[in-house]
């Protein structure tokens, strides 16, 4: 091995350390009793591996109330995550096709204050979407909060269809309409089966995203409906009694194993998606 | 289709239109809308409920005058440039040493992203607890016999926002490697050749060929990196709550206090318009480099 080699290996090799880390802290002191904890070293392996602070992140650990543990927030965010993933992508692919395929006046103007809005920090909106839902009569309700997702993933995920769906060429469309094809017709025989590649990309970028959102959680839902994030955060950093790292740390993990699992199944097609997600800002 | 029948325009068509209505929708009522209402009542007297009562600048006045809020742009200031420029910094360093055809390139790759995945709070709370002065780094080096090493950010009022900004970078600095090296990949082979013939040495190259080379690039991350700083809010929550005191308070955490905890949102209104106006400041040079710019060739 060359010094270059060494060199740029070594380099790596340190910086690794910084990355993984907190992620073997976390796993080690999950697996900890809290006497172990007090006593020992963080980096230490634990002498005695317990599964009891999982068992009671997951089942018993208290935010206010409630004493049924992250899988509350579990659920919640299951139930918040399918139908808001499924009908963003829906009405974003859709819109997209519509701009790629089927332009009309006034389109790029729309697109563009979509684009822009993207940048608009959330706080400046989270107030009026608040009197919004309320007379709908969804404030606090999973309902409006699945809208909210769908609303903030528009522009992201409209863009992603729409340059996908640019990219297919036009004599397939021209062909189809030829032969009688209407504007769901296409979309569905034809655009739908060629693009599952962008829907994979779509679908990895708003699982995450989704998952992992707190703000909109904690305004626009009430501590029964409360997503995972917002009930990890409650259960960690509540000030109440003493604290029991082990068990925080489990629920950490826990939180976070939905978007890990994703990362890592999905690779490279990962990179794509936040690539084209890191547009969202 | 229909076209022979010449149908009235409004409904040519007519799917596409219907199609679009929902990003019509979020354009117009919440994009532009929302802030447009937003920044009206911020020169209100809006307090417990939102109310049309014109008060002009007076929201402001009050929100320069608090000190919570002037930490709050420091904080943000400090963290903004930090997390820019050491976010450039590592981000192009190891998208370089990755691309110096490597073994294990993936294995590396996949080491320095995974963070990303996970929320600011997961990647707050580990952090909180890697910084615990009992228990973590502290606590090593003190026990490997420097009993007076001090490292307690997230207890020390002058550099806890450092503590944060190195979270932070620890979850985003992945993804501007991927961008980073995704632009190297993107150079002709044959620069590098040449360079090599010439006799150029490599960081000379990086320096004066390949980083001009990589322009766009760097714009696209400098606007992302830039858009997302000034939202952070997750972050703070999960790995200091503001504190200690009121040393690590960020603009998004005073507007979320003052809308929905301290019932005052003529503040809250007042604080997320200057939040506009920061992303304005950055957005607006860069949609008119990367668009004014285009218009001429075109």
């Amino acid at each position: 091995m060359s010094g270059r080699n060494i060199m740029i290996y070594g380099t790596l090799f340190v910086v690794s350390i910084y990355y993984l880390l907190p992620l073997y802290v976390m796993v080690i002191t999950s697996l900890k009793g809290m006497p172990e904890i007090r006593l020992g070293n963080v980096f230490a392996l634990p002498v005695e591996i317990t599964f009891e602070p999982w068992v009671k992140a997951w089942s018993s650990a208290c935010t206010g109330l409630n004493c049924d543990g992250l899988s509350r927030g579990f659920l919640n965010s299951v139930r918040i995550l399918v139908p808001s993933v499924l009908i963003s992508i829906l009405i974003a692919s859709v819109n997209g096709y519509a701009l790629a395929n089927w332009r009309f006046k006034g389109a790029d103007l729309f697109f563009t204050i979509l684009i822009f809005g993207a940048f608009i920090p959330y706080q400046v909106m989270i107030y009026p979407i608040v009197i919004i839902l309320r007379e709908l009569g969804l404030y606090t309700k999973l309902g409006g909060l699945v809208m909210v997702h769908t609303i903030f993933g528009m522009p992201i995920l409209t863009l992603l269809f729409r340059n996908y769906f640019t990219s297919i060429p036009e004599e397939l469309f021209k062909a189809a309409r030829v032969d009688g094809a209407g504007f769901w017709g296409i979309y569905f025989k034809i655009m739908l089966p060629m693009s599952l590649p962008i829907f994979v990309v779509a679908i990895i970028l708003q699982v995450t995203g989704i998952w992992n959102d707190f703000l909109f959680g904690v305004i626009y839902t009430k501590p029964d409906n409360y997503p995972m994030t917002v009930q990890l955060n409650n259960i960690v950093n509540s000030v109440q009694g003493v604290k029991e790292y082990n068990v925080n740390m489990a629920a950490t993990i826990l939180t976070g194993l939905v978007p890990l699992i994703v990362y890592f199944i999905s690779g490279k097609l990962f990179v794509r998606g936040i690539a084209a997600g890191a547009v969202k800002g | 289709m229909v076209q022979n029948q010449r149908p009235v325009q409004l409904f040519r068509n007519m799917s596409a239109k219907i199609a679009a209505i929902p990003m019509v929708l979020t354009a117009m009522v919440i994009f532009v809308g929302c802030s447009a209402w937003t920044i009206f009542h911020s020169f209100t007297k809006s307090k417990l409920l939102p109310t049309t009562k014109w008060v002009g600048l007076d929201q402001y006045e009050r929100l320069w005058s608090q000190n919570r809020w002037l930490i709050s742009i420091e904080n943000l200031a400090i963290y903004g440039i930090f997390s820019l420029v050491f976010s450039l910094l590592i981000g192009f360093m190891l998208a370089a040493l990755l691309d110096q055809k490597i073994r294990f390139e993936n294995t590396f790759r996949t080491i320095f992203l995974y963070p990303f995945a996970l929320s600011f709070i997961v990647t707050g709370l580990v952090w909180q607890w890697v910084l615990n002065p009992e228990f973590g780094i502290q606590k090593i080096v003190r026990d490997m016999g420097f009993e007076t090493f001090t490292f307690d950010p997230l207890y020390n009022q002058e550099i806890v926002i450092y503590g944060v900004l190195f979270a932070g970078l620890w979850q985003g600095t992945g993804l501007i490697m991927c961008l980073m090296l995704a632009g190297l990949r993107g150079i002709d082979e044959d620069i590098w050749k040449a360079a090599r013939v010439d006799g150029i040495p490599m960081w000379k190259t990086y320096l004066l060929i390949v980083i001009p080379m990589m322009r766009p690039v760097f714009i696209t991350t400098l606007v992302i990196i830039a858009a997302g700083i000034v939202k952070v809010y997750d972050l703070v929550v999960a790995q200091t709550n503001g504190g200690p005191g009121i040393a690590s308070e960020v603009p998004a955490k005073y507007v979320y206090d003052y809308m929905f905890r301290n019932q005052n949102l003529g503040q809250g209104f007042a604080a997320s318009t200057m939040m506009l106006l920061t992303v304005l400041v950055v957005l607006i040079p860069w949609a008119y480099l990367e668009f004014g710019g285009k218009k001429k060739h075109v």
